[in-house]
């Protein structure tokens, strides 16, 4: 990370005699300072640690103490019963779809659109980044789209929380930038070999910033993964719901009637557990990729945010 | 023919032969570079489609739109919605509501990713620090739905950690989910932990790009931790935090559509109604197309003035704007 490759300013300070020229005034504040930032960071971190603790506990432990901050008995009950309830199963499956494909169209999409416009000798660049800045400034509203994607034909189809989420401003113009930066001569010399602006984007370009774009990929699935609203505007069927939309309802509406585990009479584990089960499902995709995320990120985030 | 007929005539050839030229210009530019723009097509589409149709779509605000009729066969009605919308009660309501969100927002959420970025930018060890950098950004990944779900689950009267605690030590269980009351500060709060600690990276890479010869020129003349941060860090992310602010002020119509629609419930409906909320309910629910289409157009409309104008006092001020 950029925050941390470049020079520390403390480095000189850190290690061997350094630290005795600090007063000790100043290593008391020191050390305030970490204890804050780490009581800070375990005050972010408790409600996961909580929610995770407890979906693993002992159904019958839980029921009896009500508060278990680090269980006796460990059990993944409320796993077995949730994963084995066709609809939270398939709400799972629409959301991996949605993350995979989703991800992979937008960043075709989004990424032929960037590097053509990066091109020099693309007619109406300006017009058109004129054109897409201003969808990042202005937005139409709920209304106007909604009945666009109705007018599309695409209500109650999983297609609809995809194709309007394909592109969107502020993605192209990073994607740009990203362009900008790398040598022009590399499309210049593929040009005159006779390789067309197509090839040159697929075979050469797009192989040059992997990095770049598995960064911008994993931005587009985390997003993807966590779709709720268009699920919730266009999809009705509950067959088609996106795990949000059934986390949505299991957690703030209390709705429980979908998640029946078919066939053999199992004891249901209390509703709060599986609630609980029900978040650390679907936020382990998203702990899963972090690291990979976090490695990235900051180059993602900074480029927009400040430049140069 | 006469010499100025002549002249006429050739003045009016060069005209429309620079005129072919222009056009014919960008068809060969098209044609020579086929492939180029071939590319850009899916993505150009996407955009006149997703974007810009919607966009035509907003003239509905002006109509009386009936999903049968369509566009063109709707009734014109003017501004009727708007004097409607400023006529309603509601809409009072809905902008008291946002600013309020906004306002709680700039007081209490803005200072805080300065303040733990300058804690960060204090510690020593690079792997404590990169330990609680990992844990404060991580949230910024979760929905909306999970941090909803977390903070019921935390909080709720029956069965919540928090009550149950205080059920534990003989307190009174406190309701704060459907307390109008503590809305406003709970939402603030929700957007704190989950935003708080990405919020830092732009301050932190701030920091770190200030020459380290200025802390070591610093001590050197005896200045302590403190003289240092106010004298070199804090001018040194200055325009970062100033640029921030005033971004942030334009987004003031801005206010978490997904977590306030999350937290909404009928208890909390006077203090939790905002334009978006609005906008969902009358469009979605009632099927008043038209008047949620005004309502959402007025609050893009008055977002739209107010981002420009925060950008355009951003490049006043000798800074790189957003656009």
């Amino acid at each position: 990370m950029p925050t941390d490759s470049g020079p520390c300013p403390y480095e000189l300070v850190g290690g061997g005699f350094g630290m005795q020229r600090l007063k000790w005034s100043e290593r008391i504040g020191q050390s305030l300072n970490a204890i804050v930032l780490g009581l800070l960071a375990v005050a972010m971190f408790f409600p996961l640690y909580y929610v995770f603790v407890v979906s693993f506990t002992d159904p019958g432990e839980y029921l009896q103490k009500k508060i278990v901050l680090f269980p006796q008995r460990w059990s993944a009950e409320a796993y077995t019963y949730l994963l084995s309830t066709p609809a939270f199963a398939r709400s799972l499956g629409n959301s991996a779809f949605l993350a995979t494909v989703g991800t992979v169209c937008s960043l075709a999409v989004s990424s032929s659109l960037a590097y053509a416009l990066s091109q020099k000798r693309f007619y109406f660049r300006k017009v058109l980044m004129f054109l897409i800045v201003l969808t990042i400034l202005f937005s139409p509203g709920i209304i106007p789209n909604y009945l666009l994607v109705r007018e599309l034909g695409l209500i109650n189809n999983i297609w609809a929380l995809i194709l309007p989420a394909l592109a969107n401003g502020w993605t192209v113009l990073l994607m740009k930038n990203f362009f900008d930066s790398l040598p022009a001569e590399i499309s210049e010399a593929a040009s005159i070999d006779g390789c067309s602006a197509i090839r040159t984007w697929y075979t050469i370009v797009l192989p040059l910033s992997m990095p770049a774009l598995a960064a911008f990929g994993l931005f587009f699935a985390v997003g993807y993964w966590n779709q709720f609203f268009a699920a919730l505007l266009y999809l009705n069927d509950s067959a088609k719901w996106p795990i949000q939309v059934l986390l949505q309802n299991m957690l703030l509406n209390a709705s429980n009637i979908d998640l029946v585990a078919p066939g053999q009479q199992v004891e249901t584990p209390p509703t709060e557990m599986l609630k609980m089960a029900a978040i650390i499902v679907a936020i382990m995709p998203v702990l899963v990729v972090y690291p990979f995320i976090q490695k990235h990120f900051a180059k993602g985030a900074m480029v927009g945010s400040v430049k140069g | 023919m006469s010499v100025t007929e002549q002249h006429f005539s050739t003045h009016k050839g060069r005209q429309t032969s620079s005129k072919r030229n222009r056009r014919t210009k960008w068809l060969s530019a098209l044609r020579r570079d086929r492939s180029l723009y071939l590319l850009a097509l899916p993505g150009i589409l996407f955009f006149l489609v997703f974007k810009y149709i919607p966009m035509w779509g907003i003239v509905i605000a002006f109509q009386d739109y009936s999903p049968f009729r369509g566009i063109q066969g709707s009734e014109w009605v003017g501004l009727q919605h708007f004097t409607t919308l400023f006529a309603n009660p509601d809409f009072a309501l809905l902008f008291r509501n946002t600013l309020a969100i906004s306002l709680l927002n700039l007081i209490l959420f803005f200072p805080f990713p300065i303040l733990i970025s300058l804690g960060l930018n204090e510690l020593r060890n690079v792997t404590y620090k990169r330990l609680i950098q990992t844990v404060i950004y991580m949230p910024h990944f979760l929905s909306w739905v999970i941090i909803a779900g977390l903070t019921l689950l935390l909080f709720a009267k029956g069965t919540g950690l928090v009550n149950e605690l205080f059920a534990l030590w003989g307190w009174p269980r406190v309701d704060i989910l459907t307390n109008p009351d503590s809305f406003w500060i709970m939402v603030t709060l929700q957007a704190m932990w989950k935003e708080a600690g990405w919020g830092t990276i732009v301050f932190l890479a701030a920091m770190a790009s200030v020459d380290t010869q200025l802390y070591e020129a610093a001590r050197m003349d005896g200045a302590g931790r403190l003289r240092q941060i106010w004298h070199i860090t804090l001018p040194a992310i200055r325009s970062v935090i100033i640029v921030l602010l005033i971004l942030r002020l334009g987004d003031i119509m801005e206010v978490g559509f997904e977590q306030i629609f999350l937290m909404y419930n009928g208890a909390v409906s006077e203090v939790a109604e905002v334009f978006d909320t609005y906008v969902y309910r009358t469009g979605i629910e009632q099927g008043d197309f038209s008047y949620s289409t005004a309502v959402g157009l007025f609050k893009s409309v008055v977002g739209l003035v107010l981002v420009v104008v925060a950008n355009r006092l951003v490049k006043r001020m000798g800074q790189e704007g957003v656009y």
